[in-house]
C-alpha cells in the first residue's frame, strides 16, 4: 500500500536531522498561519500561484533560490564544523552517514536549488523589459516550469526528514549510485527532484530562446540588445542543449535502479565511464549556463556605475558565443585521471585552456570599462570590483587544472573544491547578489538600505577568502575531498581559519536579512519614483517602478544600443498612457496542478508506491489535455480601459 | 470608479469587435502562430539531444552482450520492415491532413487523421509484441548492456511515438468540436513536425540498431 | 605534499603547477591592480580624472585584449601537449631496473595489493626499492576509487572490470600516504594506506615479512576479505595467486565461468 515506506523512515533518534527538519516544519506552518490569520489564500492564489507574469514568476524563482540558498549553506557550515573538529583521531560530531549526505545534499541544492533558480528568476524578471516586450513567449509555460521546479525543491527538502537523501556526491557517479551499493531511497529522490525540475528548467530555455528572438520592440536588432539579454540567450541555448543529456543519464541510471538494467552497472557489459562522459557533457556547459548571465550582470552594472557605455559590445558578444560553443568542447577536463590517454586529455586541456580566453578577454573589456568613467561605489558596483579581483584568480586555479599532469595531483583535492567556489562564489553568487541590489528597486518600486548592503558585501569577500584560500593551500598539502575525518595534524589550523571564514559569510547573510527588514520598513522613504534610481542605460529604468503587469504603456521603437540613455540624451520621456490595444496571456492554475501531480508522482517513484505514482502520472496527462481545451488563454484591454487600471495598479484575469 | 476583470473578452467572442479591431487580431495571431511554431522546433532540437544521446550509449554499450543474445540472434527484419512501413506510410497519410488542412476540409483532415493513428497504433502493436516476446526469451532489458541500451532507445521513441497517438486523439477531438481555427491549425502543425521528426529518428534507429545490429 | 614530492614524476607535475602559475600571474597581478587602480582613479568624486563617456572601441586595445590569453594559452597548451605524453600514467619509465609489478585491487574500504611475480600479497601496505619503476596494475571489485600516492605523483581510476595502469617511482627512502581520491562510501575516509620506499635490502627484508605470516590469500580468504570493513589494519599473505587480479576482474563483469573458479566452485 505505501511501497517501501514505513515510519522507521523518520530519524526520530538523530537530533540534528529531526532538528532541522521541525523548524523547516514550524516555518512553512507559520506561513501557513499568517496567510489564514490575514486571509490572504485568495490573493496569493490569484495574484501570485496562477500568475503567468515574467515578473512574478521570476520573484517566486528568487524567493525559493534564496530559501534553499539558506538549507544549502547549513550544509556548509555543519561540514567546516566537522572538518574543523576531526583531526587527528576525533571523529567529530557528524557520523559518516549523515555526512556524506550532507555534501551530496550541499552540492545538489546550491546548483540546481540556489543558483539555476536565481539565474532564472533574474533572467525571467529583466530579459523581457529590456527587450521591450510584455511577457515571455509562451507565458503558461513559464508558470509550468516554474511549479516543475517547486515539485524538485518539495521532494527535495521531504527527503530531509523521511528516508535518506544520496550519499554518493552531488553526480552520483555508479557502481556508487547503483541499487547494489546504494540500495536505499537517498539516489532515487537525488533522481526525482533534479530530473524533474530539470525538466521545468529546459522548458525555461525553449521560452526564452523563442522570446529573444521573436518578442523584440521594433528597432531592436540582435546588436542593439542589452549585453545581459545575449547571454541570457547563449545560456537558454546552453540549456536546451545539454539538458536532454541531464534527463537521459538520469533516466538511464533510474532504469538500472528500477529494472535492474545494465547502463553503468559493474558487470554485464555495463560502462561507468559511460556515464562519467554523459553527465559531464551536460555538467560543463552547466556551469556556462550559470556563469553566462552573471557576467551579463556584472557588463550591465560596469556600464551603468561607471557612467559609461560597455567597452567593446562586439567582442563580448562575440565572447559569449565562443564560450557557448566551447563549453561543448571540454568536457573531459572532469576526469582526466580517469585514463584517456594523452592525446585525448592533451586535447581536451588545450581546449579548456582556449575557452579562457573569451573569458579573459571580457576581464579586460569590464576593465576598460572603468577606465575614463565616473566610477560610483554603490552596492552593486562593489560586488562587480569584488567579483573581477576573486574570479581572475579561480581562472587561473582553472586553466591550471586544464594541464593534464597538473591535473593528476590536484584532481578530487580541496585544491579542486576551492577552484570551483572562487569561480561559483566569484562569479555566479556574488553577480546574483548584485544583480538583486541593482534591481530590487525596478521589481518592489523602493530602494534597498546602502549601508547594509555594503556591511553585507564586505562580509561576503572577505568570509570568501578566509574560507577558501585554505583549501588551496591544503589541496596541496595532499587533503582529497569529501573526508569526514583526517589524521593530518598539518590540515587542522586551516580547516580552521576555514570556518572561520564561514561563520563571516555567514555574517554576511545576516545583514542581507537585515537589509531586507530595514528596508520594507523604511519603505515609504525609500520609493523609487521616477523608475530609474541608478540613471541607467536600458529599457527597464524607462518604466515605472514597480512595473505596470502590462511592461510598456506603450511599445518603444530603439534606434541605438543603450536605448533608454539615448532616450534621455534626447530629451524624450516614454508615455505612460496606452495608446493601442495590450494583449496579456490570462492567469491560469494549470501550471500548479501539474507541479501538484509531479511532486506526487516523484514522492511514489522514490518510496516504490507504485498506485500512487500512476495517479500522479495520470493527473498530469489529463491536466494536460485539460489545457488543451482551455479557451480562455489570453484578454485585451482597449487604450480606454488601461487608465483606470493604472490606477488600480494591478489587475488579473483569471481562467479557472 | 471600480473594473471587472472578467469584463476582458477575446475579441473572438467579443460581438461588437470592429473591422479595425479584427484585422488587430488576425495580425496578433498570426505572429503568435509563427512564435509557437519557433518555440516547437526549438523543442525539436532538444529532443534530437535527447535521442543523440540514447543514440551515444547503444554505440558504446550495443555490443556488449555479456554472453548473451546479440542482434542477429533476436531481431526480425522482415518484422521490421512492417514496423517501418506502418511508421513511414503514416507520415504520408498525415501530409494528406495537412493538405485537408491547406484546403480548410474538415472532413478530410478527420479522415486522414483516423488513418495515421491506426497506422501509428499499428506501429507501436507490433513494437510491444516484439518486446513481449524479446522479455519471454530471456531477452530482457536487464540480460546485458546491449539489450538494456536497445530497449531504451527503442523505448523512448516508442514512447514518443504513445505520446503523439494521444496528442492526435485530442487534435481529432478538437477538429470536430471546433474546426479549423487558427488555435487548432497551429497545434496540428506542431503536430506534423513532431510526427514526421519521429519517423526521422525512425530510420536512423533501423538503421544503426536493426540493420547494423544484424550484421 | 604534492609541494614536496619524493619521486621525479611528482617532481615533474610540480614544476608544471609552478611553472604555469608563474606565467599566468604575469596577467592576473596586472588585472588585479589595474582593477583596484582603475575603480580608484576614476572615481566620480575624483574630478581630476579624464572622463569620455562614449568611449566603446579601440582596435589597439581590442587586439591585446586577445592576443595577450592567446599568447600564454599558446605557452601553455604546448606544456600541456608535451606533458600529458611524457607525463601519461601508462607510459613505462625509462630504467636500467626491471620494475616492479604490483596489481591494485580497490575494495570497501581497503586497498588489496598482489605482486604477482613474487607471490606475496598485502591490504594497506606496499614496498618498493627507491630508484626503481614500479608499475601498478589497478582495478576495483567494488565502486570506482582513485588510487594516489600524492608524493610520488598522480592518481588514476580504479574501476570495476576494467584494468588501469600507473608506473611511479621513488628517489628517496620514506614512508608515503597512499589514499583513494574518489568518494567511495562510508569508509572513505579511512581508506588510507602507505607506501614504503627502501633500500634493495630492505625490500627484501620486507618481502621475507610477508612470507613469514601465517595467512595466504586464497579463494576463501579472498571471499572474506571483500566483505566491507572499515579502517583496516595492515595484512600480509604469504602466498598469492598471480592470476587473481585477472579472475577479480572478470567475475566483477559477470561473466560466469571463470568467477565461479574464484569461489571455489
Amino acid at each position: 500500500m505505501f511501497g517501501k515506506l514505513t515510519l522507521a523512515a523518520i530519524h526520530f533518534d538523530q537530533p540534528i536531522i529531526m532538528g532541522a527538519f521541525g523548524f523547516m516544519i514550524i516555518v512553512a506552518l507559520s506561513v501557513l498561519g499568517l496567510l489564514t490569520y490575514f486571509r490572504r489564500w485568495k490573493w496569493l492564489w490569484t495574484e501570485w500561484l496562477t500568475s503567468v507574469d515574467h515578473k512574478k514568476i521570476g520573484v517566486m524563482y528568487i524567493i525559493l533560490a534564496l530559501v534553499m540558498l539558506l538549507r544549502g549553506f547549513s550544509d556548509a557550515i555543519m561540514m567546516r564544523t566537522q572538518l574543523a573538529i576531526a583531526s587527528g583521531g576525533s571523529h567529530g560530531y557528524l557520523p559518516p552517514e549523515h555526512y556524506d549526505q550532507i555534501f551530496s545534499a550541499h552540492g545538489t541544492i546550491m546548483i540546481f536549488f540556489m543558483a539555476m533558480p536565481l539565474v532564472i528568476g533574474l533572467m525571467n524578471i529583466i530579459v523581457p523589459l529590456q527587450i521591450g516586450a510584455r511577457d515571455v513567449a509562451f507565458p503558461f509555460l513559464n508558470s509550468l516550469s516554474f511549479w516543475l521546479t517547486v515539485a524538485g525543491f518539495g521532494l527535495i527538502n521531504i527527503s530531509l526528514g523521511i528516508g535518506d537523501f544520496a550519499r554518493t556526491g552531488w553526480l552520483a557517479y555508479p557502481p556508487l549510485s547503483e541499487l547494489q551499493y546504494s540500495p536505499d531511497e537517498g539516489v532515487d529522490y537525488w533522481i526525482w527532484s533534479v530530473q524533474i525540475s530539470g525538466i521545468g528548467t529546459t522548458l525555461t530555455a525553449i521560452n526564452f530562446i523563442t522570446t529573444i528572438l521573436k518578442n523584440r520592440c521594433p528597432g531592436m536588432t540582435l546588436m542593439r540588445m542589452p549585453i545581459f539579454t545575449w547571454t541570457s540567450l547563449c545560456s537558454s541555448i546552453l540549456i536546451a542543449v545539454s539538458f536532454p543529456i541531464l534527463t537521459v543519464t538520469l533516466a538511464l541510471l533510474a532504469l538500472d535502479r528500477y529494472f535492474g538494467m545494465h547502463f553503468f552497472t559493474n558487470g554485464f557489459g555495463g560502462n561507468q565511464m559511460m556515464y562519467v562522459n554523459l553527465i559531464w557533457a551536460w555538467g560543463h556547459p552547466e556551469v556556462y549556463i550559470l556563469v553566462l548571465p552573471a557576467f551579463g550582470i556584472f557588463s550591465e552594472i560596469a556600464a551603468t556605475f561607471s557612467k559609461k557605455r560597455l567597452f567593446g559590445y562586439p567582442l563580448m558578444v562575440a565572447s559569449t558565443l565562443a564560450i557557448t560553443v566551447l563549453s561543448f568542447l571540454v568536457w573531459l577536463h572532469h576526469f582526466f585521471t580517469m585514463g584517456a590517454g594523452a592525446d585525448v586529455n592533451a586535447f581536451f586541456g588545450i581546449m579548456t585552456m582556449i575557452i579562457a580566453i573569451p573569458t579573459g578577454v571580457k576581464v579586460f573589456n569590464w576593465l576598460f570599462t572603468m577606465y575614463r568613467g565616473r566610477v560610483r561605489f554603490s552596492t552593486p558596483m562593489l560586488w562587480t570590483i569584488g567579483f573581477m579581483v576573486t574570479f581572475v584568480i579561480g581562472g587561473m586555479t582553472g586553466v591550471l587544472l586544464a594541464v593534464p599532469p597538473a591535473d593528476f595531483v590536484l584532481h578530487n583535492s580541496l585544491f579542486l573544491v576551492a577552484h570551483f567556489h572562487n569561480t561559483i562564489i566569484g562569479a555566479v553568487v556574488f553577480g546574483c547578489l548584485a544583480a538583486l541590489t541593482y534591481w530590487f528597486p525596478k521589481v518592489f518600486g523602493f530602494r534597498l538600505n546602502e549601508t547594509l548592503g555594503k556591511c553585507a558585501f564586505w562580509c561576503w569577500f572577505v568570509g570568501f577568502y578566509l574560507a577558501f584560500m585554505p583549501l588551496y593551500a591544503v589541496g596541496l598539502m595532499g587533503m582529497t575531498r569529501r573526508l569526514n575525518h583526517y589524521d593530518n595534524a598539518a590540515w587542522h589550523p586551516y580547516m580552521i581559519v576555514a570556518v572561520i571564514g564561514a561563520g563571516v559569510i555567514l555574517c554576511g547573510i545576516v545583514f542581507q536579512i537585515l537589509q531586507l527588514a530595514v528596508s520594507i520598513a523604511q519603505r515609504k522613504r525609500t520609493r523609487d519614483l521616477a523608475g530609474d534610481p541608478w540613471d541607467g542605460r536600458t529599457l527597464e529604468w524607462s518604466i515605472p517602478s514597480p512595473p505596470p503587469f502590462y511592461n510598456f504603456a506603450e511599445i518603444p521603437v530603439v534606434h541605438t544600443r543603450d536605448a533608454f540613455w539615448a532616450m534621455k540624451q534626447e530629451g524624450i520621456v516614454p508615455s505612460r498612457v496606452p495608446q493601442t490595444y495590450i494583449y496579456m496571456p490570462c492567469n491560469t492554475s494549470i501550471g500548479v496542478i501539474i507541479g501538484g501531480f509531479s511532486l506526487v508522482l516523484g514522492f511514489a517513484l522514490v518510496w516504490h508506491i507504485w498506485w500512487l505514482a500512476a495517479v500522479g502520472a495520470a493527473g498530469i496527462l489529463a491536466s494536460a489535455i485539460a489545457y488543451a481545451f482551455d479557451e480562455n488563454r489570453d484578454f485585451y484591454i482597449t487604450p480606454d480601459q488601461a487608465p483606470l487600471l493604472e490606477e488600480l495598479h494591478s489587475v488579473t484575469a483569471t481562467a479557472r | 470608479m471600480s473594473v471587472n476583470p472578467l469584463a476582458f473578452e477575446t475579441i473572438r467572442t467579443y460581438p461588437y469587435a470592429s473591422r479595425a479591431e479584427r484585422a488587430e487580431e488576425q495580425v496578433h495571431q498570426d505572429s503568435a502562430a509563427q512564435t509557437t511554431v519557433l518555440g516547437f522546433w526549438i523543442y525539436l532540437m532538444s529532443d534530437c539531444i535527447l535521442f543523440a544521446a540514447l543514440f551515444a550509449t547503444f554505440s558504446v554499450l550495443g555490443r556488449e552482450f555479456a554472453g548473451g543474445p546479440t542482434g542477429r540472434d533476436l531481431f526480425s527484419l522482415p518484422y521490421v520492415l512492417v514496423e517501418t512501413l506502418c511508421l513511414l506510410v503514416s507520415s504520408f497519410t498525415y501530409g494528406m491532413a495537412m493538405l485537408g488542412l491547406n484546403t480548410f476540409k474538415r472532413g478530410d483532415v478527420l479522415k486522414w487523421l483516423a488513418v495515421t493513428f491506426l497506422l501509428g497504433l499499428c506501429f507501436i502493436g507490433l513494437e510491444v509484441k516484439e518486446f513481449v516476446r524479446l522479455v519471454g526469451e530471456g531477452a530482457g532489458p536487464d540480460r546485458s548492456a546491449f539489450l538494456s541500451s536497445f530497449f531504451a532507445l527503442v523505448g523512448t521513441h516508442g514512447l514518443h511515438v504513445t505520446g503523439g497517438l494521444i496528442w492526435m486523439a485530442v487534435m481529432a477531438v478538437q477538429v470536430g468540436l471546433k474546426g479549423l481555427k487558427a488555435s487548432v491549425s497551429v497545434s496540428l502543425l506542431c503536430l506534423s513536425l513532431f510526427w514526421h521528426f519521429l519517423d526521422i529518428v525512425w530510420i536512423g534507429v533501423f538503421t544503426v540498431v536493426y540493420l547494423m545490429g544484424s550484421l | 605534499m604534492i609541494l614536496d614530492p619524493k619521486g621525479p614524476i611528482g617532481q615533474d607535475e610540480l614544476s608544471i603547477i609552478v611553472y604555469a602559475t608563474f606565467l599566468m600571474l604575469i596577467v592576473v597581478v596586472p588585472v588585479i591592480f589595474l582593477t583596484f587602480l582603475f575603480a580608484w582613479n576614476y572615481r566620480a568624486s575624483n574630478p581630476g580624472a579624464n572622463y569620455t563617456p562614449n568611449w566603446e572601441h579601440s582596435n589597439k586595445v581590442a587586439a591585446f585584449v586577445v592576443l595577450a590569453p592567446c599568447t600564454i594559452v599558446l605557452l601553455l597548451g604546448i606544456t600541456a601537449w608535451k606533458s600529458s605524453h611524457k607525463l601519461d600514467p601508462y607510459r613505462p619509465l625509462a630504467s636500467n631496473h626491471e620494475p616492479v609489478e604490483v596489481d591494485v585491487v580497490a575494495l570497501d574500504w581497503k586497498w588489496l595489493f598482489i605482486y604477482p611475480k613474487l607471490g606475496i600479497a598485502a591490504v594497506n601496505e606496499i614496498a618498493f626499492p627507491t630508484d626503481v619503476p614500479v608499475t601498478f596494475n589497478i582495478s576495483s571489485a567494488s565502486v570506482m576509487n582513485s588510487f594516489f600516492i600524492p608524493q610520488l605523483g598522480g592518481q588514476i581510476y580504479a574501476m570495476g572490470g576494467m584494468q588501469t595502469k600507473l608506473s611511479l617511482i621513488a628517489s628517496q627512502a620514506g614512508s608515503y600516504d597512499g589514499i583513494s581520491a574518489q568518494y567511495s562510501g562510508a569508509g572513505f575516509s579511512g581508506m588510507k594506506f602507505k607506501a614504503l620506499a627502501m633500500n634493495q635490502q630492505g625490500f627484501e627484508n620486507w618481502i621475507a615479512k610477508a612470507r613469514l605470516s601465517p595467512a595466504r590469500l586464497d579463494r576463501l580468504r579472498y571471499t572474506a576479505l571483500s566483505k566491507p570493513s572499515q579502517d583496516h589494519p595492515v595484512e600480509y599473505f604469504s602466498s598469492a595467486d598471480p592470476q587473481l587480479f585477472q579472475e577479480i576482474l572478470q567475475e566483477i563483469r559477470g561473466e560466469p565461468a571463470r568467477a565461479a573458479h574464484l569461489h571455489g566452485q
